[in-house]
């Protein structure tokens, strides 16, 4: 056998492409806890709305997929905005546990309802793209345009972050909230637009998602933890760390993958995760 | 253009102001002083909408600021520098500037070449963030930050705590220069020689109450505060 | 006399009750794990794997489930107690570790059959009400009553923990580690053998359960869905007092079954959709739980 195997190769770069996409997902979840200090635990089960949202509207209602998906982004950002006010906001000053926990129950609820308006069986969006095959290597094209978008997606925050005042505010209030009145600045505002933004985030990443996935009301768990466990390894509300976390963790996932069967690679991943907490509790950049 | 009647605030269960009545003209400075404790910051808060008093009334260019949310005020034309500074530690100097210019974006660029011009040293380290920088420098980019909504009330707290007696000095020189351009100022100071050397008039504020106004020089020569704070 | 299915709930009830208080032991101190799906699922596959492919009897599969359970806990629990992984980062470091046993119990999908699920070879012979051997038993009423055994040894162990470990000391150690700390209270060490506890009973619970059901399968022994579970459970009974994990699990139980005889199978989760409207608003407007908030009202003194 060659010292260099395409096989490999390939898998190592289906890694990137997944890392990409992996770290879209922990961007918004960094962002919320970077700046609310709040995690949303119930942000996969948000996802998931989001590529029922796309579903509906392109296979039901036969909405072009570029009318659904900024449609679904929307609906999944007001899904934020909501989340915010009603059930984050109450709770706010209460202990932190109690945040992560009020959250959790918004999981068992956009699971339970997700069943109970849908149904269990797996929804598939119908749209089949081809695979792109460069040489022995094929990469499915879902993936590639997801990492384009997810690409994208990161630069257009990043942007957003450095160069808007909006984005300045933001990156300020995490920094000294009790001073943001005194530049002009209402916090409970700038809240609600950070968690507009976590949730277009989540929704950018549902309509990845939908095209490589089948939605389902469970979907949530499958990447879910995996989610919170790049943000926590690349050091909580940290977005830079939640990058670089997310390629690391999903080279483990393909390349372990590749060598064994694809749960091993997850176990392999997670195990990763559990020795890095005690290598580096606090991740690995600050926040 | 401030004018503050029989105002009262209270922290929690604990009374900090008691009836306190004072009044800012337009382009005047005008200092409130006193020791610790008096009641000095919790007066900047009130002015600046971050509490509430209990009694009496705020009047800003004779409208009441009874019903501004505190982030408006700065909309309204009053600008606070606060107690510590309380720069945004990771955002560079420019950021902070630029936080400053918030309510006032279209002005931006030529309110920061006002800023730069008067702090030059902010100029040279405009990219840095401002957590690294010196306590004096903190402080100036402090004041620049304020600066940048184009206040019509500018609000100081404790400029000069913390600092090195030299940095003090420039502290105070910035001020004074910061009053010449025409700008109104209400300063808090503990430092009371210095400050008297810069505004016009002055408060002494003692366990929430005022005890005496007047023009600098009349303060500086009064028996009770040479005894008590300028241990002569 | 009473059905099968009425005790079959009491069982449940009493079960389940066990495995919330297991949870809350750790939980009320401060120490909130989303992880514990993966004690029980250790309790529960172990001994139906070494039954299934070992022929060994479960009385010998539970102390090695527990020995393995205790090993994993300390492995987890020490550094995180060490290095001060705490709050958010210790729920999601042990939400991490539902996950791995979980995923593992996919991944060896040739002995456990995957998702799938394992049933424990049937022991019973013909019309026979117990195997000891294999720890199985037909009669609800025996289930009842070792299930009632532990319950009851569940909240006695809760009681000791509470005493035991002198409670000031604990609950200080769960608001303030350096106060704690400063007097002297070793608090890894507390910390560590308050986890084992609890990972020790949660492990119990996941072997009763897979014996009394005869079904074992990784969503429902293991994973983020069933950690979850528990802590709800608690949350909805009351984290602070003994009985709230109790009264927790009766609420879900009685949920579920009271929305099933009202709508029959027409609305499938429409329990969980109810409860976790409920949860939500349990945090929001009662932290204390069902229990601890009616504790509240009645310990209220009356003002003259």
């Amino acid at each position: 056998m060659d010292v260099f195997d395409i096989f490999l190769l390939e898998a190592v770069l289906n890694g990137l492409l997944l890392g990409g996409l992996l770290a879209l997902l922990s961007l918004g979840l960094n962002l919320i806890f970077g700046v609310i200090d709040v995690v949303w635990i119930c942000y996969a089960e948000l996802i998931m709305c989001g590529m029922y949202a796309v579903y509906y509207l392109h296979v039901q209602y036969h909405w072009p997929l570029y009318a659904a998906m900024p449609a679904a982004i929307l609906i999944v950002a007001a899904l934020g905005v909501i989340l915010h006010q009603l059930v984050i906001k109450p709770v706010l000053a209460a202990e932190p546990i109690n945040q992560l926990l009020v959250t959790g129950g918004v999981l068992f609820f956009l699971q339970a309802a997700a069943t109970l308006v849908f149904g269990i069986d797996f929804k598939n969006l119908g749209v089949s793209l081809p695979a792109v095959r460069f040489g022995e290597m094929s990469f499915s094209a879902a993936r590639l345009i997801a990492f384009g978008a997810a690409a994208a997606g990161v630069i257009g925050l990043f942007i957003f972050l450095n160069k808007t005042y909006l984005g300045t505010a933001i990156r300020a209030i995490s920094q000294d909230r009790a001073i943001m009145p005194l530049m002009g600045v209402s916090p409970a505002r700038v809240y609600t637009l950070t968690s507009a933004l976590g949730g277009a985030l989540a929704g950018l990443g549902a309509c990845l998602l939908v095209l490589q996935y089948d939605v389902h009301p469970a979907i949530g768990l499958s990447f879910g933890p995996i989610t919170f466990l790049i943000c926590v390894l690349g050091g909580l509300g940290s977005m830079a760390g939640g990058l670089v976390a997310a390629f690391v963790f999903a080279q483990f996932i393909s390349v372990g993958g590749f060598f064994f069967a694809i749960e091993w690679g997850y176990v392999i991943a997670f195990a990763f995760f559990i020795a890095m907490m005690f290598i580096r509790p606090q991740g690995l950049f600050r926040r | 253009m401030l004018s503050l009647e029989s105002v009262s605030a209270a922290y929690g269960g604990f009374q900090a102001l008691f009836g306190v009545s004072l009044e800012v003209r337009a382009g005047e400075s005008v200092a409130v002083i006193g020791p610790n404790g008096a009641g000095k910051t919790t007066l900047l808060r009130l002015i600046s909408k971050l509490i509430d008093p209990t009694q009496g009334s705020i009047t800003f260019e004779n409208k009441s600021l009874v019903a501004v949310p505190p982030h408006d005020v700065v909309a309204r034309g009053i600008a606070h520098v606060p107690e510590n500074r309380r720069l945004f530690p990771r955002l560079t100097v420019e950021e902070n500037l630029r936080m400053g210019a918030f309510t006032s974006r279209k002005t931006f660029d030529e309110k920061r070449e006002l800023v730069f011009e008067l702090f030059p040293r902010l100029k040279e380290r405009r990219g840095q963030p401002a957590g690294t920088l010196s306590g004096g420098e903190q402080q100036m980019c402090a004041i620049g930050r304020a600066l940048m909504s184009g206040p019509k009330l500018l609000l100081l707290d404790e400029p000069s705590a913390g600092l090195a007696p030299v940095v003090v000095q420039s502290i105070f020189e910035l001020v004074r220069k910061i009053c010449r351009e025409g700008y109104t100022v209400l300063i808090v100071e503990q430092n009371i020689r210095q400050v008297l050397k810069v505004v016009e008039r002055a408060y002494l504020l003692e366990a929430g109450k005022i005890k005496l106004q007047g023009p600098s020089k009349e303060l500086l020569q009064s028996e009770e505060i040479r005894k008590a704070y300028l241990g002569l | 006399m009473i059905g099968n299915y009425p005790l079959h709930l009491m069982i449940l009830v009493l079960l389940w009750g066990y495995i919330y208080t297991s949870w809350s032991v750790m939980g009320r101190l401060g120490m909130v794990s989303f992880g514990h799906g993966a004690f029980m699922g250790i309790g529960a596959y172990t001994v139906v794997m070494l039954w299934n492919h070992y022929g060994v009897s479960p009385w010998i599969g539970a102390p090695v489930a527990l020995a393995l359970a205790a090993v994993v806990a300390i492995v987890i629990a020490y550094p995180c107690f060490r290095f001060k992984i705490v709050g958010h980062y210790f729920a999601l470091v042990t939400l991490a570790l539902s996950e791995v046993t979980r995923l593992i119990f996919v991944a060896l999908r040739e002995q456990t059959g995957g998702s799938l699920g394992a049933t424990p070879n049937r022991a019973l012979a013909e019309g026979a009400d117990v195997a000891i051997g294999a720890m199985q038993f037909s009669s609800k009423w025996v289930w009842l009553g070792v299930v009632f055994a532990f319950w009851l040894l569940g909240l006695w162990i809760w009681r000791l923990v509470d005493r035991g470990m002198g409670r000031l000391a604990l609950q200080a150690i769960s608001e303030d580690e350096e106060a704690a700390a400063s007097i002297g209270i070793h608090v890894t060490r507390a910390k560590l053998q308050v986890t084992l506890v609890s990972a020790l009973m949660t492990c119990t619970g996941g072997i009763l359960y897979a014996q009394y059901q005869l079904y074992v399968n990784p969503d429902t022994v293991s994973g983020i869905a069933i950690s979850l579970q528990m802590v709800f459970g608690v949350i909805a009974g009351g984290m602070f007092v003994m009985l709230g994990p109790t009264v927790g699990a009766a609420f879900t139980l009685l949920l579920a079954e009271g929305l099933r005889l009202a709508f029959g199978n027409k609305y499938p989760a429409l329990d969980t959709t109810i409860y976790g409207v409920m949860l939500v608003l349990f945090i929001i407007f009662m932290p204390k739980g069902i229990l601890g908030a009616l504790l509240d009202l009645i310990r209220r003194p009356r003002r003259t």
